[in-house]
């Protein structure tokens, strides 16, 4: 019920229906206890976060990136890079999108955070990310924190309720069987008509697979039907989205509907070479991750308020440019937090001035804010989980409180 | 469509005109004249198990030699020959002729030179052109795997060419392993899948693919790199529990170390160091990088001596009572059930020991044995094993030409060769690969290979497809060997079915087509 109740409570606080936007406010304060949504998206590849959360007033920034620095925001302009504090400014790619979100307080950063693993392999450091397990020890490799999530919060409200809008069920969600995977990227009409499913479900009638049978035939016909909705959506207002901002507006179809815990990954941010600054493929992809999640946000419509997004990378890069205009795997990096009822419009967490005696080894920046206690944190306000539930997910960790949710 | 069944096998008897897939058929020439006895289910299900799946040529030796000598056969293929058009592809790849292990000096040098490159159009071109060249090989090795799982004769070789790849599990984005699996397969893996289990250890442990995967190149003294030292211990011998501790960890990574990958010159050493050093292709073992203290591993004490502390290490990890169960039980899930038997895997457990680690006579014990006959049926199969037997069934020995959409559907369903990034191998048991949406994935790919316009039969070099056409599953094979044993659910489905193909996607989607 907390959540419910910040919810309102900051709606007073804003005074302002417009956070309502169309939404109904009854479904809101009547959704369920445990009723949250969470979508994590990975940036795989390790994304630029020095260039997307840009540390303007620290002048090691702008001589360490003679070619890639962003030009420090200016006040007067409607261009280039948005100041969000004195510190701190958004990367003109992402002005528009995320900009008036983070001006709603809809959006955080969480500046510094990461893993303590220091192989700086993409895969290794993804891989323990993941799995979300304490770094010493054996590692499980057949259970990833979002997979003990979702059976932390196995129970009628939560049956079926987890997806990964991926190809293949990533390692975050191993260990929870039942969760479907489906990429949202080019999605056919359903393969089967109505008559072949029920012939196929009727085959495992009584079978032990069953439920898992019907239900993957089932998803299918749903992503359908949403589809159809999206063919009449486009016929209506003639705008056809694309790329990540038309799967991103299928997911949130579907999570409005009838998912709460999504996954999706997004490639492409390993830029050792020709990384652009204000402009260029950095640039291209953080402007179309912001479009994305803003049509995440208006699609999930007033069940936007229930939703929490948390956007992260396995590791951020070098502060320093190198000598092919690009950056190298580095350690900490920049984390997103997301949702309609969260307490953003805030750099949050752990934090250090950028200066070169702040750097890790001179290069990168530290990992002050653990992701397991980020995350541990966020779920535990976000679901009430009790000690036992939050260590179930994320052994052996202390989780912070970021006063988000 | 009650009568349908009994109409697609007139036709397919009156020729293949009717249905292009009939006319591919070749069993019925090959057929001998007798008619042999009918297999039972347990015999065909046996067949299943110890194979990628049945087809007219597995029941036809496997009838005509009885379960006994099948066996025999399988644990001692010799030269296994494949059908002249499926060799001929095979020797047509590069990677069945190429030593990329001699050329990764020069691949390195190029990657090197590339990246001294100024930015710009040639650059990208140049590294575009290097990367191509190592994911066509990649590419090779896995079409290679796939055709000889889907045609070899000796199918249970194939299927362990798969496990002990599996359990020496490495990655091709790792590195530029890309240019390296087709020769882990071929030289660390498939001339041991029946051997000792030792010589296997030792040939991976000396391949520049599992060094640079698991980076026991980067362990040297006074650096050490535990990675692979740990994961020898947790998931190629012993595993989890196996009676090591983290002490043994880092003294097996002491062992290790200067155990690495040279494709340059000899490094320049003292006299001493000279002959204490070992290069064997890509392999090295660099006296100069190693730890020459003494260790303790395993609570028997390990005197430096350079190169021979490996042996003698990796002898002493595989004579533990531990291996021998953990290797047992790993063949065991993937042959007998999710949950093996304990008294079985322990049988397998003492031939392992007393045959001082010979795969095949385990094998051995485990196929012979009541609790493998007893578990028949019961076995949920993964990714690989369900695509190649479909198409060993579907198409009973006709040769594919195309293997790219056979790959598209193992990545689909998450389990591509060489496609596992953690050291753990994919898993052998059925809640890995029985979610909602791997299923209906799995009925979608049984609709393509049902359907026929999967594209198996297009040229991969882009040029028209000489057949087309869906094949026929109502067909001898069927009558003999799968019908007699269906459900009254499937029976009804595919009675259900408005169209052949239709039919071929519910066989190939039924509940006893998806166990084995």
């Amino acid at each position: 019920m907390n959540e419910l109740h910040i919810n309102r409570r900051r709606l007073l606080q804003l005074g302002s229906a417009a956070l309502l936007g169309a939404g109904i406010p009854g479904r809101l304060f009547a959704a369920p206890a445990g009723g949250a949504r969470f979508l994590l998206v990975f940036l795989r590849g390790g994304y630029d976060s020095t260039n997307f959360l840009i540390p303007y007033s620290s002048s090691l920034y702008y001589e360490a990136r003679p070619n890639l620095a962003i030009a420090k925001p200016d006040p007067v302009s409607n261009t280039g890079a948005l100041a969000l504090d004195s510190d701190w400014a958004l990367a003109p790619a992402v002005r528009e999108s995320i900009g008036p979100m983070y001006l709603q307080r809809q959006v955080a950063f969480v500046p510094f955070a990461g893993t303590e693993d220091l192989s700086r392999s993409h895969f290794e450091t993804q891989d323990s990310i993941e799995l979300g397990q304490p770094m010493t020890g054996a590692r499980n490799y057949r259970s990833g924190f979002l997979g003990r999530l979702s059976e932390v919060l196995t129970g009628p409200a939560h049956l079926n309720s987890s997806i990964a809008f991926t190809d293949a069920l990533p390692l975050s969600f191993q260990g929870a069987a039942t969760v479907p995977n489906l990429s949202l990227k080019n999605v056919g009409k359903p393969p089967f008509d109505e008559r072949q499913a029920r012939i196929l479900s009727d085959m495992y009638a009584g079978h032990h697979l069953d439920a898992a049978v019907s239900n993957g035939l089932e998803l299918r016909q749903e992503v359908a039907q949403e589809m159809a909705e999206e063919m009449n959506a486009a016929n209506r207002n003639a705008i056809t989205t694309k790329g990540f901002e038309l799967e991103a507006e299928r997911m949130g179809r579907l999570m409005r509907d009838k998912y709460r815990i999504g996954f999706i990954d997004i490639g492409g941010w390993d830029t050792h070479v020709g990384e652009g600054a204000a402009s260029g493929p950095l640039a291209s992809n953080l402007a179309s991750l912001g479009r994305g999640l803003q049509v995440f946000s208006s699609t999930l419509g007033s069940e936007w308020n229930n939703t929490v997004v948390v956007v992260l990378s396995e590791f951020g890069r070098t502060f320093r440019e190198n000598g092919n205009r690009g950056t190298d795997h580095g350690h900490g990096t920049v984390y997103w937090v997301l949702g309609g009822s969260i307490s953003g419009g805030a750099i949050v967490g752990e934090q250090r001035r950028v200066l070169q005696n702040t750097l890790f080894q001179d290069r990168d920046y530290p990992v002050l804010n653990d992701y397991r206690s980020v995350l541990g944190g966020l779920f535990r306000t976000l679901w009430s989980l009790s000690p036992d539930q939050s260590s179930r997910i994320f052994a052996q960790s202390s989780l912070v409180d970021l006063k988000l949710i | 469509m009650r009568s349908l069944r009994s109409c697609i096998a007139c036709a397919c008897i009156a020729g293949g005109l009717v249905l292009a897939g009939c006319a591919t058929r070749t069993d019925l020439a090959r057929a001998p004249a007798m008619p042999l006895h009918a297999l039972r289910r347990e015999d065909t299900l046996w067949l299943e198990r110890a194979s990628f799946g049945i087809d007219s040529a597995s029941v036809e030796s496997y009838q005509l030699s009885g379960r006994e000598r099948f066996l025999d056969r399988q644990l001692h293929p010799g030269e296994a020959v494949l059908p002249a058009p499926i060799a001929a592809e095979i020797a047509a790849l590069e990677v069945s002729h190429a030593d990329p292990v001699k050329w990764l000096a020069d691949v390195n040098a190029q990657y090197k030179q590339i990246n001294l490159m100024p930015d710009g159009t040639d650059k990208e071109t140049a590294r575009k052109a290097l990367n191509d060249r190592g994911n066509k090989l990649a590419y090779e090795a896995i079409r290679r795997d796939l055709l000889r799982a889907v045609y070899s004769p000796a199918q249970l070789q194939e299927q362990m060419v798969w496990f002990w790849l599996n359990h020496f599990s490495v990655f091709q984005y790792k590195a530029n392993l890309r240019w390296l699996v087709g020769d882990y397969e071929e030289r660390a893996i498939r001339p041991h899948v029946f051997g000792h289990f030792k010589d296997l250890v030792m040939a991976t442990l000396q391949h520049p693919a599992m060094l640079q995967y698991l980076d026991n190149n980067q362990n040297a003294a006074g650096h050490i790199n535990e990675n692979y030292a740990r994961e020898l211990l947790e998931l190629h011998t012993l595993g989890v529990g196996g009676g090591y501790s983290q002490q043994d960890v880092q003294e097996l990574a002491r062992v290790l170390t200067g155990v690495g990958i040279n494709v340059g010159d000899q490094p320049k050493l003292k006299p001493e160091m000279q002959r204490l050093y070992v290069r064997s292709g890509a392999f090295e073992f660099n006296p100069a990088r190693h730890d020459f203290g003494a260790k303790t591993l395993l609570g028997q004490a390990i005197t430096g001596r350079g190169f021979g502390e490996v042996e003698a290490a990796v002898s002493l990890i595989v004579s533990q009572p531990a291996c021998a169960r953990f290797v047992s039980r790993e063949l065991a899930i993937y042959f007998v059930a999710d949950n093996p038997p304990a008294a079985l895997v322990e049988r397998m457990a003492q031939t392992f020991m007393r045959t001082d680690g010979d795969i095949g006579a385990v094998l051995h014990t485990l196929f012979m044995s009541r609790e493998f006959d007893a578990a028949l049926g019961t076995k949920f199969k993964d990714p690989t094993r369900y695509i190649v037997s479909a198409i060993r069934f579907a198409y009973d020995g006709r040769p594919i030409s195309n293997t790219r959409p056979v790959l598209n559907w193992l990545n689909g369903l998450g389990e591509a060769p060489y496609g596992r990034q953690t050291p753990d191998g994919y898993p052998l048991t059925e809640p890995g690969w029985a979610s909602s949406g791997q299923m209906s994935r799995r009925f979608e790919i049984a609709r393509a290979i049902g359907a026929g316009n999967a594209g198996l039969f297009n040229p991969e070099d882009g040029a028209a497809a000489s057949v087309a056409g869906f094949p026929q599953l109502s067909n001898r094979l069927y009558f003999e060997a799968v019908e007699p044993f269906l459900a009254a659910r499937t029976k009804d489905a595919l009675n259900r079915a408005n169209s052949q193909q239709e039919w071929n996607t519910f066989l190939l989607s039924s509940p006893e087509f998806s166990y084995e």
